[in-house]
């Protein structure tokens, strides 16, 4: 039964990924691109965790925590640097 | 039994969760602009995230019985941080695109927003907003 919820999990979290990726290839502004970026990284973390299920083990669970910090940090950064020219004054 | 009863938590857990974050990127490509959009990535893909997570917590206590409390980590770390990145997304929208975004409602005190004001002038001093008096 997992099998198939897992399945569905990998085939729903890769067509968001396609979607994301529709997004950031056309999106109109700046923001918009790194806003599909965001959301990328979030997905990532729920496909990762998904194959952490699948393989039935925690090996990948610091590789989920590192995208979860340097997803937040870099859109943070990014922003930052759209407002004020500058990451770290 | 309590095992079916585990693996049927998780499939539903684990199909919710994907849902939802397949109805968080159809809101991002769907919604018109910017201001719209940060809707949908910001909550559903963060609650699809999060079933995700409680997921894989419950799968790891039906699989070895042990509690694992690691994907909590996970899940707090990304409800913490979803808003104020959304929070610093928005701020850089407005503060790129001011020409398209002029009906705010007004500000108090007679002053435009702080991320549109143009800095140098100041107010009266009897203008300036008073902090509340001590009791």
């Amino acid at each position: 039964m997992i099998g198939y919820a897992l399945a569905f999990g990998f085939a729903a979290i890769s067509v968001a990924l396609l979607l994301n990726l529709w997004r950031l290839a056309t999106g109109p502004t700046v923001m918009d691109r790194l806003l599909a970026a965001d959301t990328i990284v979030t997905n990532l973390i729920a496909l990762i965790i998904l194959y952490g299920i699948h393989q039935a083990t925690s090996t990948y669970f610091e590789a989920a925590l590192l995208f979860a910090m340097f997803g937040v940090i870099s859109t943070i950064a990014y922003c930052r640097f759209m407002l004020r020219g500058d990451v770290l004054e | 039994m309590i095992e079916t009863l585990g693996e049927l938590v998780v499939s539903l857990l684990i199909v919710a969760g994907s849902g939802f974050t397949l109805v968080g990127s159809i809101g991002l490509v769907k919604l018109p602009d910017l201001m719209t959009r940060l809707h949908a990535p910001t909550k559903a893909t963060t609650a699809g995230v999060g079933g995700v997570l409680l997921a894989s917590m419950i799968h790891v206590v039906v699989r070895s019985g042990e509690v694992s409390a690691h994907e909590l980590l996970i899940a707090l770390f990304l409800f913490l941080t979803a808003p104020i990145s959304a929070h610093f997304l928005a701020k850089a929208y407005l503060h790129l695109h001011r020409e398209r975004e002029r009906n705010f409602p007004p500000a108090c005190h007679g002053r435009d927003w702080t991320l549109l004001d143009e800095p140098g002038e100041e107010l009266p001093r009897e203008d300036r907003p008073q902090p509340p008096p001590r009791v």
